[in-house]
């Protein structure tokens, strides 16, 4: 098992499988989501409350679940790296910050879109939910420029593993702010007793864009590790070889 | 077509969230390939300037 793994972390071993495994994960990605938005733009009924607008939640759920996903993907990978030493395990962690960041951004301007015509308001200052998704941002913003504050990338790891770590309260927070406290925003749909609260022509398209989005998160992380893996392994050997030998036939 | 496109009223909610969801994913995208290129050419640049005593 062991072997396995030091195997499958091995620098020119990651870097050429993950190349071969992208596609896998863009494809069909790609192909759910396009199924996703045929069933919720066109299949699904309007919602009796919130009528049409209730469709944004095709865009707004995949990106705020990912948003929490990829936070935690980040503090695992990097708590993994302090304690086993594992370099590749930092490297996630790095690689996992801007597509959380950005899918985080996606959450928070999407809710707001969306809260203008249910809520009658874009932004409401001290709701818990909104608030701590918002830190959230930061929380990546703080870990990305800490990174970019450290020109040695061993510590840079460490510093940043630790702040990732210390960060991470803010998931469970955020994934149960709207049951600990009252918030604008509406309860789970999906996560909770008793099975989803929702038809299944506007479930289905849902969960395929759940998983859609999930594989082309699984594309752009495989995309950046194996350039934060290329970049740390810049002066091997391996690495060398890699750029004499494919300068002829362009990478 | 227009009953998509308004989307019961809502249609400028609606749309500009899945426009900005495409946006967003699209960049993702470009900035991890354009990433990669710049890294790639970096060490590409460094290698050759060694050449075979690196």
């Amino acid at each position: 098992m062991w072997k396995f793994i030091h195997k499958l972390a091995s620098p020119p071993h990651f870097y050429g499988l993950a190349a071969k495994i992208i596609p896998w994960f863009f494809l069909p990605g790609l192909i759910l989501i396009f199924y996703g938005l045929y069933g919720g733009l066109l299949l699904a009924p309007p919602d009796y409350q919130q009528g049409d607008a209730f469709r944004i939640i095709y865009v707004h759920v995949p990106s705020a679940y990912l948003s929490l996903m990829a936070y935690s993907i980040m503090a695992i990978s990097a708590g993994i790296g302090l304690i086993w030493r594992l370099k590749l395990a930092h490297a996630v962690a790095a690689a996992a910050a801007p597509i959380g960041a950005w899918f985080t951004f996606l959450a928070l301007a999407t809710g707001s879109i969306w809260g203008r015509p249910m809520w009658g308001t874009w932004w409401e200052w001290g709701d818990p939910r909104l608030t701590s998704e918002l830190v959230m941002l930061f929380l990546y913003f703080g870990y990305m420029a800490l990174r970019g504050a450290i020109d040695d990338t061993a510590k840079a790891d460490r510093a940043s593993a630790v702040l990732a770590l210390v960060g991470a309260v803010n998931v469970p927070i955020i994934h149960f702010s709207v049951e600990w406290w009252s918030s604008l925003h509406q309860g789970p749909t999906l996560m909770k007793k008793g099975g989803p609260a929702m038809d299944a022509a506007m479930l289905y398209p849902l969960l395929a864009m759940i998983l859609g989005f999930t594989l082309i998160f699984g594309a752009l992380l495989l995309r950046r590790v194996r350039t934060e893996v290329l970049y740390r392994e810049r002066r091997t050997r391996w690495v060398r070889h890699l750029v004499l030998s494919s300068a002829v036939e362009k990478k | 077509m227009m009953e998509l496109l308004s989307m019961g009223g809502y249609g400028a909610y609606v749309w500009s969230c899945f426009v900005l969801t495409a946006i967003v994913i699209a960049i993702c995208e470009w900035r991890a390939r354009a990433r990669h290129r710049q890294v790639y050419r970096d060490i590409e640049v460094r290698v050759k300037a060694l050449g075979d005593n690196g």
